[in-house]
Order: structure tokens, then sequence, then C-alpha cells
């Protein structure tokens, strides 16, 4: 990359006009907070498009969102879902970890901001849903391969670093996904440049959650109905409906154990 | 093509490509395709075999029932073993024809229904679901010509005309749609004729776990390899269930009575003709 150019540039110029670079095209999105309820791990993201996601499904307890180029993003996401994928079926679906995950990337984007001719203008969460809130586990992921270990609420993209620093003040552990998601519209509607707040209603946000309440895929799309009376202050409605019958995207995949389950659910209380 | 690997994620995984997950397991880690272990030519070797499945539709949806026996030649290799299994929320499978061979495929198409379900964002169609497991199936050829084959039998609930359907496959991956009931495995053919003598199209979920239960003692009543229900050890034969709701499996708790029925009504009648339409 270097080769052919006229004149020398320093390895921290580069590396800077580098990260500028990909600032810049991350700077351009639209907000995106995952931040933690009593029973999961809430994704929200101001999205007005129903089919370019910025949330998806990565395996069982992991989910991922991002911010920046879509086709960067989504290209990591399908990559990540084909390393869970590979990995749950070559060993077990426990041993796909969103740890594992979050290095992989962390290889991925670093290597990629070093060597390629661009870095990716992208900055991802990885976040996996435990069996109670201590287990709750956000790793976010910036353009040059940083790894972060974040508790209870993350920001990403455009005015992250305000909407996180006046939400991290009211969010507490143990809010219900009603007062999460209400706390999560309201920053996403904040205008950091001091004008009045906007207005987000359900149509302009995509909401996914893991349900740690679920047996075994964890991940759930709000859909607008649902969302709607969630971030209503009259509707009572505070939860996801429980899983009321045994279907098979809650029983273990193992073919010899899929009627067992091999992990006992969790009770909603 | 990024040259990006080190610790990394191969640079494999970030090219665009399929949503199959086999195509990208055949081409990334091809040892992890069962079709992709060639045996010795000429070689045959025991491994135990599963028996015998029965599909019908009724109103609103579509059973699968399978025994639980294993045979091995002679031998009993497992008396408890599944044999339907889950697909994705809205189809079943099950399979006769080498066990473990077969349970492997089926795993490997749990994870490619799942996997497209995840890159597409949306939920395969039935016949596309039916055609993926006969190219898999296909793939296995060149095993079941030195007597590893696999024969399943999937069932699932079609959300476009609302009715549940049955496609049956051969050794070679051909896919057929059956209607109304179909039988794979040893004890088939005793299946199918208790299967056709019983089936009614406007059955209920109710009447058609019994119509299966039953065929499924007639296979075991004439085919040594098929296992009727277990009193002793109250192993009883594997329910699935799909509807618009999704698939569900009966609890060993509601198919025991069932069991008990059909028991008392062959006392003495062990043909289970019926007098006058009794049941």
């Amino acid at each position: 990359m270097t080769a052919g150019m006229p004149f020398y540039v320093s390895p921290e110029q580069l590396m800077k006009d580098r990260a500028d670079f990909a600032r810049k095209g991350i700077a351009r999105g639209r907000s995106v907070l995952v931040l933690g309820y009593d029973h999961g791990i809430a994704f929200v993201a101001e999205n007005q498009s129903r089919s370019l996601h910025k949330i998806g499904e990565i395996y069982d307890r992991i989910g991922f969102a991002a911010v920046g180029k879509y086709n960067e993003f989504e290209n990591l996401r399908v990559a990540g879902v084909r390393y869970a994928d590979l990995r749950g079926y070559s060993y077990d679906r426990s041993d796909v970890t969103a740890r594992g995950l979050a290095n992989a990337y962390a290889q991925t984007l670093g290597s990629v901001f070093t060597q390629e001719s661009k870095p990716y203008e992208v900055e991802i969460v990885v976040a996996e849903v435990g069996r109670d809130a201590d287990g709750d586990q956000i790793y976010r992921l910036t353009y040059d391969g940083s790894v972060a270990d974040e508790r209870g609420l993350v920001a990403m993209g455009g005015a992250s670093d305000q909407i996180e620093e006046r939400l991290t003040e009211k969010w507490r552990p143990g809010l219900s996904l009603a007062q999460a998601l209400r706390l999560a519209a309201e920053g996403l509607a904040h205008d950091p440049a001091g004008g009045p707040d906007r207005e987000l209603g359900p149509e302009s946000l995509e909401v996914a959650v893991l349900d740690r309440t679920r047996p075994r895929r964890t991940f759930r799309r709000i859909n607008a109905d649902l969302l709607g009376q969630l971030l209503s202050d009259e509707d009572p409605t505070d939860d996801v409906p429980p899983v009321d019958h045994d279907s098979p995207r809650q029983a273990a995949s193992n073919p010899q154990t899929q009627r067992h389950g091999d992990e006992p659910a969790p009770d909603s209380d | 093509m990024t040259p990006v690997s080190e610790g990394g994620l191969p640079a494999a995984y970030l090219r665009t490509g399929s949503s199959s997950f086999t195509d990208f397991v055949a081409e990334h880690e091809p040892s992890l395709i069962p079709s992709r272990r060639g045996l010795p030519p000429g070689a045959t070797i025991d491994a135990p075999h599963g028996t015998t499945i029965v599909t019908l539709s009724f109103d609103g949806g579509v059973l699968m029932a399978g025994d639980r026996r294993a045979t091995m030649g002679n031998i009993i290799a497992n008396r408890d073993m599944e044999k339907v299994f889950a697909t994705d929320e809205y189809s079943v499978v099950g399979i006769a024809g080498t066990a473990g061979l077969a349970i492997e495929l089926v795993r490997l198409f749990q994870v490619e229904l799942e996997h497209y379900e995840k890159i597409e964002g949306a939920l395969m169609s039935l016949e596309g679901k039916a055609n993926r497991l006969a190219s898999m199936i296909r793939g296995n050829l060149g095993m079941a010509m030195q007597g590893l084959s696999v024969v399943p039998v999937f069932a699932g609930f079609d959300h476009h005309d609302a009715t549940g359907r049955i496609f049956s496959y051969d050794v070679t991956g051909g896919c057929y749609e059956e209607h109304d009931h179909h039988s794979v495995g040893s004890g088939s053919l005793f299946a199918r004729g208790a299967l056709k003598k019983l089936y009614r199209p406007d059955m209920d979920a109710d009447e058609a776990v019994r119509v299966a239960v039953e065929a499924l003692w007639d296979a075991a009543d004439d085919d040594s390899a098929t296992g009727g229900p277990d009193v002793g050890r109250r192993i009883w034969p594997t329910v699935g269930i799909v509807t618009a709701e999704g698939a569900r499996f009966l609890a060993d708790d509601d198919v025991a009575p069932v069991v008990d029925a059909i028991l008392s009504h062959r006392r003495g009648n062990p043909g289970g003709r019926r007098d006058g339409g009794a049941s």
C-alpha cells in the first residue's frame, strides 16, 4: 500500500488518517443502543428500513448489532453466523460463546485496519445473554479491532458519546423491558445539538431482544405492534409474552436429546 | 477475497456466498459432511438400522410417528431410540436406514434450515426444505450403494395453503410428494396396509395419533425389526405433530392412554378387527 507512494508518511500519521476516515463514516449513521433489562438484553436501532437490519441473531444466546457501512457489517454478521453454526455443529451448541466470536471479529477488524487499503467503517456489539443479569456479556468492537467488555448499556454511531453519557445516569440494573425501551427511545430521540427532541415512533425503530426466559433460541424481534404497547405509558405490557408451548425453536437441537432439553427453562418470575 | 486469516475469521467466512450451511461446510471443512467420507470399495459393514416411520395428514396439520427400535442383524441395538425429529419450527423428519448416518444427516439438515433463516431473515418455503433434504440424500448415494442408505420421510406445515404436506425420498435423492399418508422402513408394508384401512381425511389430531400408533402396532406385529409399545419399560412411540402453531412432540403421558386403548381393543382381537364400526 505504501509502495509507490512518492513521499514518506509516518506510521502514526497513517494510522491516524485511517482512524479519522473510519470515524467519519461511522458518525454519519444513526445510533444503535444495546442495554440490559431484567429478563435479558435489548437492542434498539433507529432504522427506517424493515428489511435492511442493523440487528441480527447469531446463535442461541448471542445477538449482533452494528452501525456504519451496511455492506461491511452485513458481511461481518454473515461471517459470525457461519462461525457460530460451524462451531456448534462440530462441537456442541453450548460451546459457542460471544467471547470467542468477539475475539475473532477483533482479529479480523485489526488486520483489515492495518493491512487493507481502507479500514472497515463499522462499529459492532456482540452480546450474550446469561442465565441471570450477572452472566450477561456485552462486547463492543471498533473499526481498528479494539474490544471493550461493557456493562449495562452501550451506544454506538452518530452521537453515541452524548447518548451514552445521558443514559448511563438513568440506566440501572433490573429495569423492565418497557422501561429499558422507553429509556432507549428517549436517548435516541434527543438532539445532541440542543434542538427539540425528535418523535421516534415504533415504525422508525428496529428492536430485538435476547430473552433469557426462553430455553434455546433466545433472540426475538419485536414487531411494531408489540413495540407500540411496550413504549406506551398507558399500556400495561412490560415484557415480551412468555413462551406458551414447547416448540422446537426452544428445544435442544441435538437429535438424541431434543425432547429432554439439555437446559431447563428458567422461571420467568 | 480478503486475505485476512491470522487468528481472525478465515477469508472464506467473509466471502459473499450462498446461504446454505451445507455448501459452506462442503467447501470449507469437507470432512464434516457425511457423504464426503468414502468406504473402501467393496466393503460392507454392519451398523444399527432404524425401522418404521408412519406419517399422515389430518385436519389442520400433519403427524409423524416412529417406533423406538434400532437393530443390527438379529440384535436389538437400541430400544429407546428417537427417529422422528423436529427440523425447524414447522417441519419434522423421520428416518429409516443406517441410524448413525441418518442422525448426522438430520443434524446437518437442522443447522441448514436455521442457518438459512438467520442469514436470509426468512423461513425457507416447505418445498425449498424438501428439496434441500433431497440434495443431501443424493450426496449419500455412494454410501447407499455400499449398504449404508438413509431413507427419510419429511413432513411440514405449508403456510401458503394452510395444510400439512408429506414428502418421501428414494436413495438416489428422488423427492415425491405423498398424499394423505405414507410409511418408510422395514415394517412400512404392514403399516401402509393399516393406514389405508384406518385413514379418514377429516380426522382431528387425536384420531390421527390413534391411527398412527395402531399402524406402528401392525408393523411391529409382522416385522421383527419394528418395536411395539414396550409396556414393561413404558417406552412408547415418538409422536410429532405439526400445525400452524408449530411442531411439538406428544409427552409420554399423552401417548400411554392411546397405547392402553389399543392394547385392550386388541385383546382377543389381535388383528384389530372393527366390529360394526367400533374402534
